[in-house]
């Protein structure tokens, strides 16, 4: 493959298939830990390594699964690979934060943004493309996790990255429960729809003078 | 000219309905706005000047608000500011809030009813929820410390009491001869009872709109007469709610516990069954669709009062109401004239 076919599967994880603001996958933990952004980044992090290293293994292996049983095989190498990220977590990073991300950690395993890799991508491509792909996904992935806490934890907290952002700000509280989650997300989903259809309204208008 | 001259002559074909009326949109927001003043003087007597700031806030926030969303979707400015229901909308929701909230409770409030609740869904007429009252909810739930120990009621009585409050705001401009109450629906051992007679005048801790039942009155009844509001919805809402106190076994025991009365003139109620369960755009449009609504919404009052955790259920029985409403109005659908009822089985 040409090199600039690899840069686009690492690319079309950033933009245009965003797991969160254009395939809407993954928001269950999307909107559960994204309460602070160094939550954001850390399930970010463990989600990119998994998907990485399951997309890796899975197309290496991939002529050797049945195709009858290739969802259960993708669950055994992604279980591997969240086995992994949760006990190194539990190793090096703070109490606190191990602690807040809670029961999301071992729930990568059926994110189903890892699957939807597994299965179409890593089980139909070559090894070196599906690490690019798992990449670009997981970047994405984690880039949208860091816009949608650092606004929940500047609205709903007063701080980023637990630093306090402004003295007299009232932190309203609402933005870090579950409701929050959802108007900021839903916000947010607004507004990429709504740029992307103001493009395709321009190159509509672009290829009407051309034409 | 010519254009309009033109359009004049033309013959205009439409579909029904061809009934006009002289009713608009702008004039039934300001008679709906001069129905709730007697709340607000009320709301001033009982509370002090600093609720006037409360509502100037809550407005100011609502119309700028509304026309910096409207700039932005491309809508005429003028023509959306000119129908005043961000007013409306920013009077309502200064009315339910507590009288010594701070400056940005009203602030985020109105512009959250403004900017989300009406704005996301398509702007006036489109919303699902009641704007005031879902910012209501949203507060609460953003600054639980604020809203629900905050109530506030002046120490002395009549007249004197304003004197005295305008000399006593302080420099951060709170009452200071003001002190904390609970609302009279509060549940807890210690809270107060209140006489009928207080409730009904209003002079009460609450919210700064609520409090007073005859100023609520004498607003709805004005509305009623103008038929910009059915009758029938505050009427059935408040007879739910005086049935179901009669008829529910009380979680807690308190002297009013099973007084009707003391539930209809203390804490919301009125506001809600008047001014925000008649909401044309979040309410069904039947008849049969806005009986059921109420019925509905006096039903969930009395059993979140009963049975909840939060002394008062006005405000979230509505908006579940509101929530049902698109279903309530599928089952009510009206027959179409000519097409008969199909008999099932």
């Amino acid at each position: 493959m040409a090199e600039e076919s690899y840069r686009k599967e690492f690319t079309k994880g950033i933009f245009k298939y965003n797991p969160m603001f254009v395939l809407v996958l993954g928001i269950c933990p999307s909107l559960a830990v994204t309460t602070s952004v160094k939550n954001g980044l850390a399930m970010g992090g463990a989600a990119t390594f998994v998907l990485i290293c399951s997309n890796f293994i899975i197309s290496i292996v991939r002529s050797s699964i049945p195709k009858e049983i290739r969802i259960p095989c993708f669950i055994v190498i992604i279980a591997a690979f969240v086995t992994m990220v949760e006990l190194l977590m539990k190793a090096y990073l703070p109490p606190e934060l191990n602690a807040s991300l809670g029961i999301f950690i071992p729930l990568i395993v059926v994110n189903c943004i890892i699957m939807y890799r597994a299965e179409s991508f890593a089980y139909k491509n070559k090894p070196l493309a599906s690490v690019l792909d798992g990449a670009g996904l997981g970047l994405g992935w984690t880039m949208s996790l860091c816009i949608v806490s650092s606004i929940r934890e500047i609205l709903g907290a007063g701080t980023l990255f637990g630093l306090k952002v402004s003295e007299s700000y009232q932190p309203a509280s609402v933005m870090i429960m579950a409701p929050g989650a959802f108007i900021v997300l839903g916000l947010l989903l607004g507004f990429m729809n709504w740029r992307k259809l103001r493009k395709s309204k321009q190159s509509m208008k672009a290829f009407m003078k051309h034409d | 000219m010519e254009n309009q001259s033109q359009k004049d002559a033309a013959l205009i074909v439409s579909a029904s309905p061809h009934v006009r009326d002289v009713d608009s949109i702008p004039r039934i927001m300001w008679a709906v706005i001069l129905s709730l003043i007697p709340a607000g003087i009320a709301g001033i007597f009982t509370f002090g000047y600093y609720c006037i700031y409360v509502v100037f806030l809550s407005c100011v926030t609502a119309v700028v608000t509304e026309a910096v969303i409207v700039w932005l979707r491309k809508v005429s400015v003028v023509n959306t500011m000119k129908d005043g229901s961000a007013i409306v909308t920013g009077i309502l929701l200064a009315y339910t809030l507590p009288p010594g909230v701070p400056w940005y409770v009203p602030v985020v409030g109105s512009f959250f009813s403004i900017a989300i609740v009406k704005h996301t869904f398509g702007g006036l007429g489109n919303n699902i929820w009641n704007p005031a009252l879902a910012a209501r909810a949203f507060l609460q739930v953003a600054y639980p410390a604020v809203l629900n120990s905050d109530w506030r009621v002046l120490t002395e009585h009549g007249m004197h009491k304003i004197v005295h409050s305008i000399a006593k705001i302080g420099a951060d401009g709170k009452l200071v001869d003001a002190i904390t109450r609970a609302t009279p629906l509060a549940k807890e051992s210690g809270a107060e009872t209140y006489r009928l007679a207080e409730l009904f005048i209003g002079n009460i801790p609450g919210c700064i709109g609520e409090t007073s039942a005859i100023a609520l009155l004498l607003g709805g009844v004005y509305l009623i007469y103008k038929r910009y509001i059915k009758w029938y919805v505050p009427a059935l809402y408040v007879a739910t709610v005086f049935v179901m106190v009669l008829v529910l076994p009380p979680r807690t025991v308190t002297p009013w516990a099973n007084n009707p009365m003391y539930h209809i003139f203390a804490g919301g109620l009125l506001l809600g069954a008047f001014f925000m369960a008649t909401d044309m755009v979040t309410t069904p449009l039947t008849s049969r669709g806005l009986i059921i609504f109420a019925i509905g919404a006096g039903l969930l009052t009395a059993l979140i009062r009963f049975y909840s955790g939060y002394p008062e259920g006005v405000c979230y029985s509505i908006l579940l109401m509101n929530t049902a409403t698109p279903l309530i109005d599928r089952f009510t659908k009206p027959r179409l004239y000519g097409i008969k009822k199909v008999k099932k089985g």
